[in-house]
């Protein structure tokens, strides 16, 4: 026997092979992750030159920013209202084009659309269209509606921003949900069909539990990726009115990079993890209740 | 028929708001800047001096073109680095490798923005600031490759080991199998993860504004911003003019290959 045997060089191709990703992973995920929690415990003010071992105070300051307790609240609201809206609309979408009806692929390539217009620019058009004078209070004067300045109001504006990023990203969801429900075994519903239940009944009693995986997925993938939203935010409304719209990654970008706070952004930095961590876990223990079947 | 036309209606109706911006953008960067609040569809006039602008006001071709390769070696590096990561954590045994797969998937529990301060530093330090160096490495090595490795890895355990077996028997190592047999059949997820990694790229917003400080280095995203008047109010026409050329190339690739686009993204059951 010589010393490469077949099983010995399997497992130095298998190192070889994930090497890249691991030492990215050390360098560029958890090395950092390592020095925001360093970092959470100085007082570091870049314009100032200062850094200093400082303990738990930036946590202590974390409990007493009421600016921060406003940037979760909007967090909340603005994850809560994204979930809500673009879960249920790409389920409407996704039912709709899943009719047996001419030109529903023509419908899927326009609703579909928007996800590949560069955010940027899509976010621009949309302050454009939500200008007093815009197009979208154009369209309500239309039928006699008098619309508000959107982006100039607090509750407005979050809306505002909420509808901005559904319409953006509702196709991806859209798209998942349409090879879900095309899953759906055809004869559960014609047995059900038989057994006397009305079209709402079949929907809630055998659509939605056999889509349960795809729902528990695409709200995993929403909530988290609600706490990522930045370029909208720094373009519609830069955190305002007020701090109406400053969700948590917009704070601690306002934190670390124009107040030059680094230590005290790393300390938010903390907190967006623990709350991203936690809220990833907890929907996969979820997944034990909600799911009916796993595929 | 009735509930045809019901449902025809109704989705046209909710159309409007994905159809209508993209149609807005378009026609309105041809306008003269005092119709772009007017109610019309189409401009009175056609201009394409908005067009010119862009280019006298910021080097938008070269933006372009850094958005552009920049985003092409981003997604040709991720495949790369997905592919192989993604094949060994599903097929071979080696010892460590469930302690060395959960250290990777830590990267999806941590968004980018809470990692930025000391990526920031660590570019600093090797003076990479101002440079595409950032933009490059952390997305094909770090946090955003690995989605992508979960999908290679979930398709490549989807995948029926007989054919990998019989090549083996006729005397094939590891890395021609992979190489040769698994990676070519891999080409659905492959194509899934190049269309989102790809866009993720072509979208970054937030890195280009930390690390990218002089116009010639701008992303297209963070060149879009930047059309402002001497008094610093946005130039709507030209910005709209700069967001078309952005959006509408993508715009027209994906209509042409729709089909293979989102079924490739449906199938894959991931989003990027």
């Amino acid at each position: 026997m010589t010393f490469w045997t077949y099983r010995r060089r399997d497992n130095l191709v298998g190192y070889l092979f994930v090497a890249p990703a691991l030492l990215g992973s050390l360098a560029f995920v958890l090395f950092p992750l390592a020095m925001v929690a360093w970092y959470s415990l100085n007082e570091w003010n870049v314009l100032g030159g200062t850094f200093e071992f400082i303990g738990g105070e930036n946590y202590a300051r974390l409990l007493a920013d009421e600016k921060l307790r406003d940037s979760l609240v909007a967090t909340a609201w603005f994850a809560a209202g994204l979930v809500v809206l673009n879960l249920s609309l790409a389920l409407l979408l996704a039912v709709l084009l899943n009719q047996k009806l001419r030109g529903t692929t023509l419908f899927r390539t326009l609703f579909f659309s928007p996800v590949l217009v560069s955010l940027v620019a899509w976010t621009l058009v949309w302050q454009l269209m939500l200008q007093p004078e815009g197009s979208v209070n154009g369209l309500l004067g239309v039928f006699g509606i008098d619309g508000p300045n959107w982006l100039r109001g607090e509750t407005t504006a979050m809306v505002s921003v909420v509808v901005v990023q559904v319409i953006k990203n509702v196709g991806l969801n859209m798209v998942l949900f349409l090879a879900a429900l095309q899953g759906v075994p055809a004869p559960l519903y014609e047995a059900a069909k038989i057994d006397g239940a009305g079209p709402w009944t079949r929907f809630r009693r055998i659509t939605i539990p056999l889509i349960s995986p795809t729902i528990l997925l695409t709200s995993i993938i929403t909530i988290v990726g609600s706490l990522q939203v930045f370029a909208q935010i720094a373009v519609l409304t830069q955190g305002g009115p007020g701090t109406s719209t400053t969700v948590l990654i917009y704070y601690l970008y306002q934190q670390a990079f124009q107040f030059h706070h680094f230590g005290y952004g790393a300390t938010i930095s903390v907190l967006l993890f623990v709350i991203v961590a936690a809220l990833t876990l907890l929907q996969w223990r979820m997944r034990r209740k909600w799911v009916l079947h796993e595929s | 028929m009735s509930r045809k036309v019901w449902l025809y209606g109704l989705l046209c109706l909710l159309c409007v708001p994905f159809v209508f911006p993209t149609w807005w953008m378009v026609t309105s960067s041809m306008k003269p800047i005092s119709e772009i609040f007017s109610e019309s569809l189409l401009p009175s006039e056609w201009t394409f001096s908005t067009y010119e602008t862009v280019f006298r006001m910021q080097p938008f071709g070269q933006q372009y073109w850094n958005s552009l390769y920049i985003a092409v070696i981003v997604t040709a590096g991720t495949m790369a680095v997905a592919a192989l990561a993604g094949y060994a954590f599903a097929r071979i045994r080696f010892p460590g490798q469930n302690v060395l797969f959960v250290v990777v998937l830590t990267g999806l529990l941590i968004p980018s923005e809470v990692t930025i301060v000391p990526l920031f530093q660590m570019f600093q330090s090797f003076g990479m600031t101002n440079t595409h160096w950032p933009l490059i490495i952390v997305p094909i090595f770090g946090a955003p490759c690995v989605l992508a490795i979960f999908i290679m890895r979930q398709f490549f355990i989807a995948l029926p080991p007989e054919l990998e077996e019989a090549a083996r028997m006729d005397g094939l190592g590891r890395a021609g199998i992979f190489y040769r047999i698994a990676l070519p059949l891999s080409r659905p997820a492959l194509g899934a993860v190049a269309i989102f990694t790809f866009l993720h790229s072509w979208n970054l917003y937030l890195e280009p504004i930390v690390y990218l400080s002089t116009p010639d280095m701008f992303t297209l995203p963070q060149a879009l911003t930047q059309f402002v008047d001497i008094y610093g109010g946005p130039m709507w026409n030209v910005q709209l003019a700069a967001a078309t050329m952005t959006a509408v190339p993508i715009l027209v690739v994906f209509v042409l290959a729709q089909r293979q686009f989102i079924e490739g993204l449906a199938h894959t059951g991931v989003k990027g």
